[in-house]
This record gives C-alpha cells, structure tokens and sequence, in this order.
C-alpha cells in the first residue's frame, strides 16, 4: 500500500529497468568492439590530433600515445601528448 | 537472375535456420521460386526445420566436388513446387568448400531461382565467408538480449568488410510482456544500437516451437503470430510496405495499472 503511494508520488523506487542497464552496457561495449574492429582507426585518429594541433603548437609525435580507456561506467578517449614548443602569436 | 540473401547472426542460437526456413517458404507461398541452402557444413539442421530430411541423396559438398550436378542434389519441398532445399553435407568440416566454389554455385542457382536464401552457420569463421560469399544482401537475425545485439553488431562491420553493405535486422523472439515492464529491450532500443533498417520483429511464440517439431514452418499457419510476422517480412522484402504488428504498445488499461502501481516498473 506504501508502495504503491510512494511510486504514485513518484519518489520510492528509482531503479533502473533492466532493458536501460542492458541498452547502457551494449552502448560501453560496443564503442571498444568497434574501435577494435579496426586497428587501423587509432593511428588515424593520431594522425588528424597531429595535424590539429600542430597548428597551434610544436609535438612530439614520437612519443604520442592515444588509447581508448575504459572503466565500469564510461569509455574515455585518453591522450597523451608532449608538446615541444607553443607557437607564438603572431 | 534472381537475388541472393544470406542470413546470418553471429551469435548462435538466435534463430537464422528457422528464420531462413520461414522466409524462403513465405516467398514460395507468394509464388516466387526460392531456393534455401544449407550452408552450416558438419551441422546440417534446415532440412529438419523444413521436414525434409528423409529425401537427402545428395549435399552441397557433393555438387562442389563434382560428384552430381546441382539439380541432382536439390531436394523439391513437399509443399510448393518452387520451393527447393540444398543441404549441407552432415560429415564433412567447414573447409570442405571455399568461398569462389560457393560464390559460383550462387550464382549458378540465382539463374534458375528469384530468391536463394541462404542459412549461414554460426561464427566469423570459414563458413560465415563461405555463406556471404556469393550473397548480394544479409539479414541479420538477433534477438533482444546483450550478447545477442552485439555479436549482430560485429557481424554488420565483417559483412562490411565482405563488401555486403546496409543489411537488414530481423529481431527475433521478442517478449512484449517483459518489454511493457522494461524488462527486454524493445525494437527502438536496438535499432538505435545498431543503427541498422529493421525488417521484421517475431515475438517469441510457443507455436514456432510445435511448427518445427512437425517440420512445418510457422509462416504456414495462419494463426501463429510469429507466422504472421514472418509473412510481413516476406512482404516487405517484395518492396511492400507493411506496417509493424503493435506488439510493445502498452493498452490504456496497462498505462492505468502502472501509473498506480500494479503491474510492472515504472
């Protein structure tokens, strides 16, 4: 009887449905699936920071690392990238 | 020169040889001449599914190696006159064929037939490269559970990669029950995973499980409601437009008993 006010009030029970945790699951997953489908993508993906960047500053591109890192909620694109020199402004 | 569709998944389990038997009787039903291949070698199972499985001589491995000619080996279905079934050999390994030998048994069938419908086994491995090969479009059979979704995922990129582009998603054994309580994920979830065109929903049905033990497929019965969704697929691979069965709608009631409290999540 509590139940029911209290989800008619809308407070109470804020879990999730499980459909929305296997739809967020599918989603992290698939961002690593995809990215590993083509191995060929990462290096590109350097490629085009490089170019970007080079504008506005000098890189190493050496020592550049680009990864796709994931933890138990997010996939995050982590980047590390040491710069030689800024440009001045003209 | 007809067209040639593979059907495949990925994941096993998820339906692609009932799938595969369904559709290509659903187009004979409507007239057209549709020839089903087998391509799961070592583990052959459409001709159980079609009832056919007493009238095998010959197998797919045969023809390739040239030990009959491939109308030697086709058996005609009990039920349609241009319905035809080309089994996979039962004691052979995937590798028994390759992908140019498949590729060219295709096309020779496609000369003969308007639909080969081909059941590819499951995996990535030499048999999915088989069964695409030779194939002009895929249906990609999933059903609504994680695994299932991505391995279809996987799936649509390797049939990229094998040149077949924009497949079409078949979503099978879907609960509507369990998708009103937010308990599966319903078509719009996964089509927005996958980002694919959807062809048909199947909601999961007892009568798929009675139509196969008889070896006849459900599309056949005009009371089954996966049957019912079978014969609008078959429709919309004819270029109709057929609109999708109502089958995650909640009713007013529904609404009713869920806004106070009975019945399902909120």
């Amino acid at each position: 009887m509590l139940e029911w006010l209290a989800r008619l009030l809308g407070s109470g029970d804020h879990s999730k449905d499980s459909k929305d945790m296997a739809k967020e699951r599918l989603r992290l997953v698939l961002v690593q699936d995809r990215a590993l489908l083509s191995p060929g993508l990462l290096e590109k993906l350097k490629e085009d920071i490089v170019e970007v960047l080079s504008k506005y500053m000098e890189i190493d591109e050496q020592s550049l690392e680009v990864n796709l890192d994931s933890s138990d909620e997010s996939v995050a694109l982590v980047a590390n990238i040491p710069v030689k020199s800024v440009k001045r402004r003209i | 020169m007809g067209k040639a569709i593979v059907i495949t998944s990925g994941k096993g389990g998820v339906g692609k040889t009932t799938a595969a038997a369904n559709i290509g009787t659903g187009l004979a039903q409507i007239g057209k001449k549709v020839c089903l291949v087998d391509a799961d070698i070592g583990l052959r199972n459409l001709d159980v599914v079609m009832g056919l499985e007493n009238r095998i001589v010959y197998d797919l491995i045969d023809v390739v190696e040239g030990y009959c000619r491939v109308r030697q080996a086709m058996i005609k279905d009990k039920r349609f006159d241009t319905l035809y079934l080309l089994p996979a050999a039962q004691t052979r390994e995937k590798d028994a064929v390759n992908p140019d030998q498949m590729g060219k048994l295709i096309t020779e069938l496609k000369q003969d037939f308007d639909y080969v419908i081909i059941d590819c086994p499951a995996g990535i491995e030499q048999g999915f490269k088989n069964a695409t090969s030779g194939a002009d479009m895929a249906i990609v059979v999933t059903t609504p559970e994680v695994s299932a979704v991505r391995d279809a995922d996987r799936i649509v990129g390797l049939l990229e990669a094998q040149e077949l582009y924009d497949p079409y998603l078949v979503i099978n054994r879907l609960r509507p029950d369990m998708v009103r309580k937010g308990d599966m994920m319903n078509t719009e979830d996964m089509i927005d995973i996958l980002a694919i065109r959807l062809l048909g929903v199947v909601p999961d049905d007892e009568s798929i499980i009675v139509s196969t033990n008889r070896g006849e497929p459900a599309v056949l019965d005009k009371r089954s409601q996966s049957g019912q969704a079978f014969r609008n697929i078959v429709r919309r691979l004819e270029g109709v437009e057929v609109p999708f069965m109502h089958l995650e709608n909640n009713s007013m009631v529904q609404r009713f008993m869920r806004l106070i409290g009975i019945g399902g999540k909120s």
